[in-house]
C-alpha cells in the first residue's frame, strides 16, 4: 500500500529518493478507526455540547437574522424575499435618523461623563489605606442590583413633582424642581446619569485590579524625579493602564451604541422620541404593533448596527495598536 | 483508560443533550395522568393578596365542577407594545385576552385556536349578539374567542380630592370647559396633584386622543364606499382636542409635572392621589382595586363629555378571551369551559352571578364595575339586579356614568393599523404636553403620511 506522499510523488512523475527530504515523516493513513483510537471521538463528544449550544442559541439566530433582513415575514406564513427593501425602508424612516442622533448623543454624554469617572474613583480608591473593602463594596453595589430594579427605582427618584426624591434634595439647596425624564432636553442626560451609576462599579473593579500591577518602583522613580501626584498619574498610572483603557473605551462605545434598557423602561423613547435609540427602534419595528411587526426592518437595522460596530472596532484596534504595543 | 474517557465523554454529551431537551419540554402542557392542565391569565401583574385569594376561590370552584381540569392562573396584562413579543416568543398561556381590535386579525393570521365546536356546546352559544361575536369570528366564519367586559371610555375622578378642592363630587364636570375649570381649581388648591391627565405612551396616547377626537365629532380614519381606508388625523376635531390639552397644560398648569404615562402608570398615579381626573375605560375601578388596592369609596366615574355634534360619540372597546393555537383539543375544550365559567356565566346565570359577586366581595374586588352590555340591555339590567345586594362600589359614585352612558353614541376604534396609528400619535400628544410651541399641523400631517403608507401597502 502506498503512503499519501508516495502516491503524490508518483502522480507528479517525480518519484524516487532524489526528491524526498531525508527528514520528512510520512503520516500514516488516517482512517475512521485510527481517528477514534487517537481520541477523535472523545474530542468531538466533549466539543459537541459547546457546538450545539453556540450553534442553536448564537450562530443559527445570526444566520436567520441575516436571512430575515432580506425578507418580508410575519413569522406565520411563508417569508417572501424582498432584496434590499427592508434596508431602504429603514433609511427612509425619519425616526431612524432621530435614533442615530440620540444614540450618538447618549454615547457622547456617557463618554464625557461616564468614561473618566471610574478611572478617577479607582485611582482615589487605590490611594485609600483604610476601609478599602467597604469602598469597593459600595462602588460595586449598583452592579449587583438587577438592572430593571435599579431603573424602576431611579424612575421613582426622577418624579418631576416638587415632592419627587431628587427634587426634594435639590430643594434643600434652593434649586427649583427639575423635569428630569419629562423634558425633551433633560431626558437623555438623566438616562446617562443612571447608566453611569449602574455601570461604573464594574469598570472601577477592572481599573483597581490593573492598578495593582503597576510596579511601585515606577512611582518611587517618578517621585525622585520630582513628580507630584498629578505628575505620577500622568506619567506613570495612565501609560501603565493604557491597554486596559483602550479596551474599556471600545467596550463602552459598543455598549452605549446598543443602549436599550434605560430608554425602554424610563421613557419608552419619549418625550417626543427624544430618547428613542437604535435598539429601541429595532424593538419598535418588531413589536410595537401587537398584530406583528416589521421583522424584516428590525433585523435589517440590527444588521446595520452590527456591521457598523464591527467596522468601527477593527478601525479602532488598527488605530490604537501602535499605542497599545508601545 | 480510554474506555473510561469515552464513557465520561458520552455522559457529558448525554447531560448536554438532556439539558437542551429540557429547554423545549413543557410538563404543564397538555394532558397527563388523565388530567388536563390549563394555564390561564385572569389577573393583572401586582395583584393584591385579596385579589389573588378571590381568584383562588374561583379556581377551586371550577376545579370542583371539572375534576379533570387543573387550572394554573398567572399574572398577565395585554399591552400593545409587548404582546407581539410574547406571541413571537411563544410565552403566552393557554387562555389570554386581547382587545376587540386585534382578535379578528390574529384569527385570520392563524395565530389563535379554533374553538367553534366547543363554543357551540356552551349554554349561551345562540344568545350572542352577532355584532359583538363578530370581533371573535374569523373570515372563515369560525369562532376564535369569547368577548367579555365591553366598556366605554369615561372620566374617572377622585372624590376625596374633589372635596379637598372645594368641588362637589356628586356633580362631576359635564363639558370639556368644566373639566378644565375643575382641573385648574384642583391644581391650585391641592399642591402636587394634577387636576386632569391622560395617557401618553405605549400607544395609549393615540388611543386617548382618538377618544377625545370622537367625542368632538371627528374620526382618525374614514372608510370609503369602496372599503378604502383614509387616515385623517389632520382634522379640525383632533386639532381642537390638542388645543384643549395645550390650554390645560400651559395656560392653566393643571396637568402636573409628569407626562409619560401608560395604562398601568396612570392607574398607579391616580390610585396614589397624584392625579384627580383622568380619561379611562369605564370599568377601570376593577383594575384599580385588583392591582393598586384603591379604596373604591374615593372613586367616582362619569361619562366623558360629548360635543353638540351628530357625529360625536364615545369610543368603546372590550376584551376577547382566546386560546393558544398550540393547545391540544382537550386543552381547547377545557379552555372554553373555563372562559364560559369565568367570564360568561356570571353575566347570564343568576346562581353564577351571585356566587361570583360573593367571591369578589369577600376578596375586596369590584363587584359592580360599570361595563356595557355584552348580550343586550335587558340581560345586563337583570344581572345588575342579581348582584346589587353584593355591590361594593357605592351606587352614587358610578351613577353619573350609568345614568348617561345609554344616551351616548358608541363609536368603535379605528380599524386599520390601529396600534401603529396610536403609537405614532403618542409623540404628538407628548409634544403638546412637553413643548410649548408645537407645530401640530405638521405633526398630524406626518402621522397621516406614515400610517397611510402602511394602509396602502395592505390594500395593495
Amino acid at each position: 500500500m502506498l503512503t499519501r506522499a508516495e502516491a503524490a510523488e508518483q502522480a507528479t512523475g517525480l518519484g524516487g529518493a532524489a526528491v524526498r527530504r531525508p527528514t520528512e515523516r510520512v503520516r500514516p493513513r488516517c482512517t475512521p478507526i485510527t481517528w477514534v483510537r487517537r481520541g477523535g471521538l472523545s474530542k468531538l463528544v466533549f466539543t459537541l455540547p459547546l457546538l450545539v449550544v453556540f450553534g442553536v442559541f448564537s450562530w443559527w439566530p445570526i444566520v436567520r437574522a441575516v436571512a430575515m433582513s432580506f425578507q418580508h415575514t410575519n413569522l406565520v406564513t411563508a417569508p417572501v424575499f424582498v432584496g434590499w427593501q427592508n434596508f431602504a425602508y429603514v433609511f427612509h424612516d425619519p425616526t431612524f435618523w432621530v435614533a442615530v442622533r440620540n444614540t450618538g448623543w447618549f454615547a457622547l454624554l456617557a463618554l464625557v461623563f461616564g468614561y473618566p469617572l471610574p478611572l478617577v474613583v479607582a485611582v482615589i480608591m487605590s490611594e485609600v489605606r483604610r476601609l478599602k473593602g467597604l469602598y469597593s463594596v459600595l462602588a460595586y453595589l449598583p452592579v449587583v442590583m438587577p438592572p430593571v430594579v435599579s431603573v424602576l427605582l431611579w424612575k421613582f427618584f426622577y418624579d418631576a413633582r416638587a415632592e419627587g426624591v431628587f427634587n426634594t434634595i435639590l430643594g434643600w439647596v434652593g434649586i427649583s424642581p427639575q423635569p428630569w425624564i419629562q423634558s425633551t432636553v433633560a431626558a437623555m442626560p438623566s438616562l446617562v446619569l443612571q447608566a453611569t451609576w449602574a455601570a461604573a462599579g464594574g469598570t472601577i473593579v477592572i481599573y483597581l485590579a490593573a492598578l495593582t500591577s503597576v510596579a511601585p518602583e515606577l512611582y518611587d522613580a517618578a517621585e525622585v524625579d520630582g513628580a507630584g501626584i498629578w505628575g505620577k498619574i500622568w506619567h506613570v498610572t495612565l501609560p501603565q493602564l493604557r491597554g486596559i483603557l483602550f479596551i474599556t473605551l471600545i467596550l463602552q462605545i459598543i455598549g452605549t451604541a446598543q443602549v436599550f434598557l434605560q430608554p425602554f423602561l424610563f421613557t419608552g423613547g419619549g418625550p417626543v422620541d427624544s430618547t428613542t435609540t437604535i435598539l429601541l427602534l429595532v424593538y419598535r419595528y418588531a413589536f410595537t404593533n401587537s398584530l406583528g411587526g416589521n421583522y424584516g426592518a428590525a433585523t435589517a437595522l440590527s444588521l446595520m448596527l452590527a456591521v457598523f460596530l464591527a467596522l468601527m472596532s477593527i478601525l479602532y484596534f488598527r488605530l490604537t495598536k501602535r499605542w497599545s504595543d508601545a | 483508560m480510554k474506555s473510561r474517557k469515552a464513557i465520561a465523554a458520552l455522559a457529558i454529551a448525554a447531560v448536554g443533550v438532556g439539558l437542551l431537551a429540557g429547554c423545549s419540554s413543557s410538563d404543564s402542557a397538555g394532558a397527563k395522568n388523565g388530567k388536563v392542565y390549563l394555564t390561564v391569565a385572569p389577573v393583572l401583574p401586582g395583584a393584591t393578596a385579596d385579589a389573588l385569594k378571590a381568584l383562588g376561590d374561583r379556581v377551586k370552584e371550577f376545579e370542583k365542577a371539572n375534576p379533570n381540569i387543573i387550572v394554573k392562573p398567572i399574572e398577565y396584562q395585554w399591552t400593545g407594545t409587548t404582546f407581539a413579543a410574547e406571541l413571537a416568543g411563544g410565552t403566552l398561556p393557554d387562555v389570554f385576552n386581547v382587545p376587540f381590535t386585534d382578535s379578528k386579525t390574529l384569527a385570520n393570521n392563524g395565530q389563535l385556536a379554533d374553538i367553534t365546536a366547543e363554543f357551540k356546546k356552551t349554554s349561551t352559544a345562540d344568545k350572542w349578539n352577532k355584532n359583538v361575536l363578530d370581533v371573535a369570528t374569523g373570515k372563515d366564519g369560525k369562532i376564535y374567542g369569547i368577548p367579555w367586559g365591553p366598556y366605554a371610555m369615561a372620566l374617572s375622578y377622585n372624590r376625596e380630592i374633589f372635596t379637598k378642592a372645594g368641588l362637589d363630587p356628586d356633580k362631576p364636570p359635564t363639558t370639556l370647559d368644566e373639566i378644565e375649570a375643575d382641573a385648574k381649581a384642583i391644581a391650585e388648591k391641592v399642591p402636587g396633584t394634577a387636576g386632569y391627565m391622560q395617557m401618553t405612551s405605549g400607544n395609549t396616547g393615540g388611543w386617548e386622543l382618538a377618544t377625545l377626537t370622537n367625542s368632538l365629532g371627528g374620526r382618525l380614519e374614514t372608510v370609503g364606499s369602496d372599503g378604502k381606508v383614509t387616515v385623517t388625523t389632520d382634522n379640525d376635531e383632533t386639532k381642537q382636542a390638542l388645543a384643549w390639552l395645550q390650554k390645560l397644560r400651559w395656560d392653566d398648569n393643571a396637568m402636573g409635572s409628569n407626562f409619560l404615562f401608560d395604562w398601568a402608570g396612570i392607574n398607579q398615579a391616580f390610585a396614589s392621589g397624584q392625579i384627580a381626573m383622568y380619561m379611562s375605560g369605564s370599568d377601570v375601578i376593577g383594575s384599580l382595586m385588583q392591582a393598586n388596592g384603591f379604596d373604591q369609596t374615593k372613586y367616582g366615574v362619569t361619562t366623558f363629555p360629548l360635543a353638540d355634534s351628530p357625529d360625536a360619540g364615545i369610543l368603546s372597546g372590550g376584551n376577547v378571551d382566546v386560546v393558544n393555537v398550540k393547545d391540544s383539543p382537550a386543552q381547547i375544550a377545557a379552555a372554553v369551559k373555563w372562559i364560559d365559567f369565568y367570564r360568561t356565566q356570571p353575566t347570564v346565570d343568576k346562581a353564577a352571578a351571585v356566587k361570583n359577586a360573593q367571591t369578589l366581595k369577600a376578596g375586596k374586588q369590584a363587584v359592580n364595575a360599570p361595563t356595557l352590555p355584552v348580550f343586550d340591555k335587558s340581560t345586563w339590567q337583570q344581572n345588575q339586579q342579581w348582584i346589587e345586594p353584593y355591590a361594593n362600589i357605592p351606587a352614587a359614585n358610578i351613577k353619573p356614568f350609568t345614568d348617561g352612558i345609554f344616551d351616548q353614541q358608541i363609536v368603535p376604534e379605528p380599524s386599520a393599523h390601529t396600534q401603529d396609528l396610536y403609537g405614532a400619535l403618542d409623540s404628538v400628544v407628548q409634544a403638546v404636553l412637553t413643548k410649548k410651541n408645537v407645530d401640530v399641523d405638521a405633526q398630524l400631517k406626518a402621522v397621516d403620511k406614515k400610517i397611510q403608507a402602511l394602509v396602502d401597502a395592505d390594500q395593495g
